[in-house]
C-alpha cells in the first residue's frame, strides 16, 4: 500500500472512530501502524483530555449545568466533541446516545442528560451488561420511561417494554407476558422524591431502590422463574443471541454502513451477515464487553472496506467540519450557536425525537438539512482565515499543486480523501478550467479559489456519505 | 367559508416559552386578578377593555383593533388533561398531537403530506426560522426553512455574484439524474435539486414584493413580512409557520413581557394592514398559541408554569368575538395553583382543518374533537 493509501484508510478510521483528523495527525497515526492507532483509541493514554474543559468551565460555566437551556448542554457537547483527544470516548457516547435515546424534550433537564452522556463516555466501551444495569439506575432514563412510575401496586410497563424491544432484543423475541414480568422486576426502581425547582434552580436527581415498592413475588420471564430483580432480568437478556445480533447491527449501522431502520430488522436481512457474525461471535466469546468487538471491527476487512458507504450524521457534519477548519479550538464567543447547527440539520442532540433515537442513512436527508449541510460547510471551507482552512493551503502549496486536475484532487484529499464520483470529479475540473491554472504568485486569490472547490466539493453528494 | 378563488392558507405563530394568559386577556374587574397578582400585574387603567368582564394587556392595541373590525376570536382555556409544566414536554404535545407518548410526527406535516402527497411543491410548507419545529416535522414530507428571506439559498456563503452563479450551476449539473446511480445516490440527487429549486423560485418574493406598510425592527415583524412576500409571490406557499420568544418569564416579567407583546401585536398588526394593501386578506387567517399559560399565583417578580392558556383565530373569515369560559380563578377551582384547561387544543385544530382547509381532521389530529364555529 501506498503511503498515500494509508493516509486514506487512517482518514476512514479517524471518521468512523472519531470525527476526522488534520494531516499531521493522521501523519502520525500513519506512523505508529494500524493496529496500533486502533489500540490508541480504544485504550488512550491517561494523560490525555476529554475536552478542554478547564477552559469551558473558566469561560462559560453555565454550559456544565445547562438546567433549562439546552442550547448550552448542547454546545458543550459539541465543544467536547472537537476539542477531545480521546475521540472514541465522545464517538461512542453518541452511539449510546443513539440506542438509549433519552431527550431532554420531556426531562426539561439538561444536567441530567449530560449525567447520561458523561455516563456513556465511561462505560461505553466497557461491559455491556454493565451499562444496561446503569441506565436502569440513570435518573433521566428512569424518568424518560417512566420507571418512577412503576409501582408494586400498579405496573408501568414504558421501561420494560423499552428494555427489551429498543434497548437489547428487539421486536419479536419476547412475549407481552415477559413484558410484563420485565416490568414487575423493576418496580422500586427509582428516583428519589426530586425538591422544588423555584426558587434556587434544578437540583441534581438521583437513583433509588424502594424495597417497599418493588414486587418481589415469583416472575417468569424468557422461561426462567424466580424472585427475580431487575439485575436478573438484565443478565438473562444479555445472553439471548437476538441481544447479540440487535447490539451488533446497531453498531454496524454506526460504525461500519448504512442498515436499513431499525424496525424491520426482523424483516430485511443484514446488509453483511457474514461480518454480522463475525461481530456476534466476538461479543459472545469476550463477556459481551465491547472494547474486544470494536477492536476486531475496526482491524477487519469489512470495516477498512466500507469507506463512505454511511451518509454522515449531522453531528458527525458539524463537529467533522469544525474539526477540519479548527473553528472553536478556543471556546470563544459564538460557541453557544454550534451545539444548535445539528439542530438545523435533523439532530437536536440531547433531544432526539423519540425513545427510538434518530432513522439514520438516507433520512438525514431532506430538501431543508442537505441545503443546511451544504452551506455550513461551504461557509467554513471556504473562509480562508480559519486556522485549518490555512494548514490546508499551505500544504497544498508545498505540494505544487497548479492544474485544474490538481487543485480538485488536492482539495479533496485534504477534506478527508474524498473519493468522487468520475463524473463529479469531471465536471469539478471543467468548473476549475474557466479560471486556468493557479497562480501562487497571488497568494490570497490562490487561498480564495482553492478555498471555493473545497466548498464546491463539500456540496457535492459524495461529502455527505463519510 | 366564502368561496375563494385561492387555496386557503394558514399561518402559525408559536408563543414559545408559555404566555401568561392570566395576564393577557385579563378579567380586570375580578378581585382575584388583583389577590393573586400583587407585583406581577397590569394596571386597570392601562388594560385595553373589550368588555366589561375581560381586557387585552396594554401592548396589544394591534390586536385590538383587529379585533374591532370583527377579525379576531379568542379561545379561553385552553390546553389539555394533565399538563407536565415542562415546555419541551408541552410543546411536543401540542405539536404531535400525542399526549400519551413520545410522538414523531407533527400535526403541520401531517397537513402538508396531505396537501401536496406528491411532493410537488417543495414549498407546500415553510418555517420562517432555523431548523423545522417538530409540529412541521415527518419523514420525507419537504419542509423549507427560512431564517431570513434576503439571504436565503444555497451557497449564499460565495459573494461574488458571477462566482455564485457559476457554483449554482455546477451545483444542478452534479446533482442532476443519471441513468444506473443507486437508489441512495438517486435519492440525494432530487433532493438536492429540490433544495436548489425551493431555494430558486422563493428568491423572486422579495423582488417583486413592493408596499406602503413599514413593519417594525423586530424579528418577528420581519419573519411575518417575509411571510407577506412569499405569500404575495404566489409560490403554492399554504403553511407559514414562524415563532416568537421567549415568554418563559419567570422573573422580570413586568419588564419583559410588554415589550414581547408589543413586537407581537405590532408585527401582527403590520401583516393584516400588508394583506390588506395587495387586497390578500380573505385567504389567510393566522393561528397563535403558546404551550402553556402561567401560575395564576405571581412569584414576586414573574410567573412559574401553568396549564391552561389562550389561543387566537385572526383573519378576514373569522367571527371575530370571545370563545368558550375564562377558567375559574378560586383557589379552590385551581390545579397545582393553575387554571385548568376547559378546552382540547386539538379542537382549535379540527376547526382549522376541517373548517378553513378542508381536509378531514382525524388522522391529523389524532382522533375526533368537538369544535367551534370560529371560522365564516
Amino acid at each position: 500500500m501506498s503511503h498515500k493509501d494509508d493516509l486514506a484508510l487512517m482518514s476512514h478510521l479517524m471518521r468512523r472512530a472519531g470525527f476526522g483528523a488534520s494531516r499531521d495527525e493522521l501523519e502520525r497515526r500513519v506512523a505508529q501502524g494500524y493496529e496500533s492507532a486502533v489500540e490508541e483509541l480504544l485504550d488512550p493514554p491517561e494523560e490525555l483530555e476529554s475536552g478542554k474543559m478547564a477552559l469551558m468551565l473558566r469561560y462559560h460555566p453555565s454550559f456544565l449545568l445547562p438546567g433549562g437551556n439546552p442550547l448550552s448542554g448542547q454546545a458543550n457537547w459539541m465543544y467536547q466533541m472537537i476539542s477531545t483527544e480521546k475521540p472514541l470516548e465522545e464517538k461512542i457516547a453518541l452511539f449510546w446516545h443513539q440506542v438509549f435515546a433519552t431527550g431532554n424534550a420531556k426531562l426539561d433537564n439538561c444536567d441530567q442528560m449530560l449525567e447520561q452522556i458523561k455516563m456513556f463516555r465511561q462505560l461505553g466501551l466497557g461491559s455491556y451488561k454493565d451499562m444496561l444495569v446503569e441506565i436502569s439506575k440513570n435518573p433521566a432514563m428512569i424518568f424518560w420511561l417512566d420507571n418512577n412510575e412503576n409501582h408494586r401496586e400498579a405496573v408501568n410497563e414504558n421501561w420494560g417494554r423499552e428494555l427489551l424491544e429498543l434497548f437489547s432484543m428487539g421486536v419479536s423475541n419476547y412475549t407481552e407476558v415477559d413484558v410484563r414480568e420485565a416490568s414487575r422486576a423493576f418496580t422500586g426502581w427509582t428516583i428519589r422524591a426530586k425538591l422544588p425547582r423555584q426558587p434556587y434552580g434544578r437540583y441534581p436527581w438521583h437513583f433509588e431502590y424502594r424495597e417497599e415498592d418493588h414486587d418481589d413475588g415469583e416472575k417468569t420471564f424468557l422461561g426462567e422463574s424466580g424472585n427475580l430483580n431487575g439485575e436478573d432480568i438484565i443478565d438473562i437478556v444479555v445472553q439471548q443471541p437476538a441481544t447479540a445480533r440487535f447490539i451488533c447491527r446497531h453498531l454496524y449501522n454506526f460504525f461500519v454502513a448504512d442498515e436499513p431502520q431499525v424496525p424491520s430488522w426482523t424483516i430485511e436481512p443484514a446488509r453483511d451477515e457474514e461480518a454480522l457474525d463475525a461481530m456476534m461471535t466476538t461479543f459472545e466469546e469476550n463477556n459481551y464487553e465491547i472494547k474486544p468487538l470494536l477492536r476486531m471491527m475496526f482491524n477487519s476487512d469489512f470495516f477498512k472496506n466500507a469507506r463512505f458507504s454511511k451518509i454522515k450524521s449531522p453531528a458527525e457534519v458539524v463537529a467533522g467540519t469544525l474539526k477540519m477548519v479548527e473553528e472553536f479550538q478556543f471556546p470563544e464567543p459564538g460557541i453557544l450557536k454550534i451545539g444548535a447547527e445539528p439542530s438545523y440539520m435533523g439532530q437536536a442532540i440531547l433531544d432526539p425525537p423519540s425513545v427510538e433515537g434518530w432513522h439514520t442513512g438516507t433520512e438525514w436527508i431532506n430538501s431543508g438539512s442537505l441545503l443546511a449541510r451544504v452551506n455550513f460547510v461551504a461557509d467554513r471551507v471556504a473562509n480562508i482565515e480559519l486556522p485549518g482552512v490555512q494548514k490546508i493551503l499551505h500544504l497544498i502549496k508545498e505540494e505544487g499543486a497548479k492544474t485544474p486536475e490538481q487543485i480538485v484532487d488536492a482539495a479533496a484529499e485534504h477534506m478527508g480523501f474524498v473519493e468522487l464520483g468520475q463524473e463529479t470529479r469531471d465536471q469539478l475540473i471543467e468548473n476549475a478550467k474557466s479560471d486556468g491554472d493557479l497562480d501562487w504568485s497571488n497568494e490570497a486569490a490562490a487561498g480564495q479559489r482553492i478555498g471555493e472547490i473545497m466548498a464546491l466539493i463539500g456540496a457535492t453528494t459524495e461529502y455527505q456519505f463519510g | 367559508m366564502t368561496s375563494t378563488k385561492k387555496d386557503p392558507v394558514i399561518v402559525v405563530l408559536q408563543l414559545t416559552g408559555g404566555n401568561d394568559y392570566f395576564n393577557t386577556l385579563i378579567p380586570y374587574n375580578d378581585p382575584l386578578y388583583y389577590d393573586n397578582r400583587p407585583f406581577v400585574k397590569y394596571e386597570q387603567e392601562d388594560i385595553i377593555k373589550i368588555n366589561d368582564t375581560y381586557g387585552l394587556m396594554p401592548q396589544m392595541g394591534g390586536i385590538k383593533e383587529l379585533y374591532d373590525q370583527g377579525n379576531v376570536a379568542i379561545v379561553n382555556g385552553v390546553g389539555y388533561k394533565d399538563s407536565p409544566r415542562s415546555h419541551f414536554r408541552s410543546m411536543d404535545i401540542w405539536h404531535t398531537c400525542e399526549p400519551d407518548k413520545v410522538g414523531t410526527e407533527g400535526w403541520v406535516g401531517r397537513v402538508a403530506r396531505e396537501m401536496d402527497p406528491n411532493k410537488e411543491n417543495v414549498l407546500t410548507a415553510i418555517n420562517f426560522g432555523h431548523g423545522l419545529p417538530r409540529a412541521l416535522a415527518v419523514p420525507g414530507v419537504p419542509v423549507a426553512a427560512i431564517a431570513d428571506l434576503s439571504t436565503y439559498g444555497l451557497l449564499t456563503g460565495i459573494s461574488d455574484n458571477s462566482q455564485r452563479a457559476k457554483a449554482l450551476d455546477l451545483f444542478s449539473r452534479m446533482y442532476s439524474p443519471t441513468v444506473g446511480g443507486s437508489f441512495v445516490t438517486d435519492y440525494l440527487r432530487s433532493t438536492g435539486i429540490d433544495a436548489m429549486v425551493g431555494a430558486d423560485i422563493v428568491k423572486v418574493a422579495p423582488e417583486k414584493y413592493s408596499s406602503t406598510v413599514e413593519y417594525p425592527n423586530s424579528p418577528i415583524a420581519m419573519h411575518l413580512r417575509d411571510i407577506a412576500q412569499v405569500y404575495f409571490a404566489d409560490l403554492g406557499t399554504r403553511i407559514f409557520y414562524t415563532q416568537h420568544a421567549s415568554f418563559d418569564t419567570h422573573a422580570g416579567e413586568m419588564a419583559g413581557h410588554p415589550v414581547l407583546w408589543k413586537d407581537v401585536s405590532e408585527g401582527v398588526s403590520a401583516f393584516f394592514q400588508d394583506l390588506k394593501e395587495h387586497d390578500a386578506g380573505d385567504n389567510v387567517i393566522m393561528y397563535l398559541f403558546s404551550e402553556f399559560g402561567r401560575r395564576v399565583h405571581d412569584n414576586g417578580s414573574g410567573t412559574d408554569h401553568g396549564a391552561a392558556g389562550a389561543t387566537f383565530f385572526i383573519g378576514n373569515q373569522v367571527k371575530g368575538g370571545l370563545y368558550g369560559e375564562y377558567p375559574s380563578a378560586k383557589s379552590e377551582d385551581l390545579e397545582q395553583g393553575d387554571l385548568v384547561p376547559n378546552w382540547d387544543f386539538r379542537s382549535d385544530y379540527t376547526s382549522i382543518v376541517e373548517d378553513w382547509l378542508g381536509m378531514d381532521a382525524n388522522p391529523i389530529v389524532n382522533g375526533s374533537f368537538e369544535k367551534m364555529a370560529i371560522l365564516k
